[in-house]
């Protein structure tokens, strides 16, 4: 059984059809809230923000014209809500040196022995990363963004697109040299 | 040894989407190739697959946000003054939902029986031009044809069109494709997955905006005036 596009929910939606609602948010909410998750670091005003996001879509819908797939649109309004989010506060947004500079209060004995693992202090790093730079790494491979798609939600040019994405990995390279790892690259 | 150069640092920028399978055909064939012959190159790849690998299980561990998210959407959303329903019949709409409705077998199944339809439909066109050359036949089967089927309706139809998308057009697409030519869905889809659709004009402009339709290729897979 095939489950109905996302495109055919926003139609219904826009028909103000509250089922409808509820199965887009079911289908696509954890996704959004991680990726606004990974941008503003505080989980409450994530939730609040997914809220917005999909009130959005409630509005909206009617004006959604099928030109990206409903999983973009969705990206573009949560990235929206999150930057206006973080410059309402900040004071708070941390940029890479600081963030990458900072100590884990947590650092337990058994902590500092997982740190020893690579994929975890690849994923402590992925975490120093700028807020742009996580947010490139993250729509390329965890949402599975599309250079052209990339380019509609974060809006700029796919050349830049291309061009922030190695550079985020380049910053990366240099954290897990500071960490001890040489990857030879770039 | 510059274009070499550039071309492989144009590969190395392509593969983190390489790794997460989200290139066109096209690029993703250029990256396996280079990859084949590039020991370095798929050193890299590994190092960008890796990457990947961890990228999903840092996000797999932010957990999902709880219920309240939902309850203040909702609640959000009922305090929203109701939406009357549109009066106008979304027939774009429906053919879109109709379209998704069908399972991608069920398509391809439509898609060859449609093209069947029309290799024997060219047949007794062209069968039917060949007589009409030769000054026969014609005019006895027009009189077999019961006037409320055939000539009587034959007028208010001039505007009427036959299409089929093509496989791989999407249903936002094929939406917007019938709103941007003010198009209307009257019927299908019939066999070989043909719809009807009603156009603005009649005569001549039909004719060329039938012509301006058939050019978007990558929607339109196959369309023509229907009498």
């Amino acid at each position: 059984m095939q489950a109905t596009a996302d495109e055919v929910l926003i139609g219904r939606i826009a028909s103000g059809d509250r089922l409808a609602m509820q199965v887009l948010f079911a289908r696509h909410h954890v996704r959004v809230y991680r990726f606004v998750l990974r941008l503003v670091r505080d989980e409450s005003t994530a939730e609040d923000l997914i809220s917005e996001v999909f009130l959005d879509v409630w509005r909206q819908a009617g004006r959604f014209e099928g030109r990206s797939a409903v999983s973009t649109w969705l990206l573009a309004i949560a990235r929206f809500k999150a930057l206006s989010a973080l410059r309402r506060r900040p004071d708070e947004e941390l940029d890479d040196e600081t963030a990458a500079g900072i100590e884990d209060p947590s650092d337990s004995p058994e902590t500092a022995l997982e740190k020893k693992d690579k994929s975890a202090i690849i994923r402590k790093c992925l975490t120093g990363l700028s807020a742009e730079h996580r947010e490139i790494i993250d729509l390329v491979y965890y949402h599975e963004k599309s250079v052209e798609e990339v380019a509609l939600i974060v809006g700029i040019p796919e050349n830049t697109v291309k061009t922030r994405m190695f550079y985020a990995r380049k910053r990366l390279a240099e954290l897990l040299k500071a960490e001890g790892i040489e990857r030879g690259w770039p | 040894m510059n274009t070499i150069n550039k071309e492989r640092d144009d590969l190395e920028t392509l593969l983190p989407w390489h790794a997460a399978g989200t290139l066109n055909r096209r690029d993703a064939e250029r990256v396996e190739k280079a990859l084949a012959s590039d020991r370095e190159l798929l050193r890299r790849f590994n190092l960008a697959r890796e990457e990947l690998n961890e990228t999903i299980h840092l996000n797999e561990t932010l957990g999902a946000p709880s219920a309240r998210a939902m309850e203040k959407l909702f609640a959000a959303i009922d305090a929203e003054p109701v939406r009357k329903p549109k009066v106008s019949f979304d027939l774009a709409g429906r053919i879109a939902e109709f379209i998704t409705s069908f399972s991608p077998r069920t398509l391809a199944v439509a898609g060859a029986v449609g093209a069947l339809a029309i290799v024997l439909q060219a047949g007794v066109i062209t069968t039917g031009l060949i007589k009409h050359e030769a000054g026969t036949e014609v005019a006895s089967r027009q009189v077999d044809v019961p006037p409320t089927l055939g000539l009587a309706s034959a007028e208010s139809d001039g505007t009427l069109a036959a299409i089929r998308f093509t496989p791989k057009a999407e249903v936002g697409q094929i939406t917007t494709f019938l709103l941007a030519n003010k198009a209307s869905m009257i019927d299908g889809p019939m066999t070989g997955g043909i719809y009807t659709i009603r156009l603005p004009e009649s005569g001549k402009a039909k004719e060329d905006h039938i012509k301006l339709m058939q050019a978007q290729s990558t929607i339109v897979d196959f369309i023509a005036t229907k009498q």
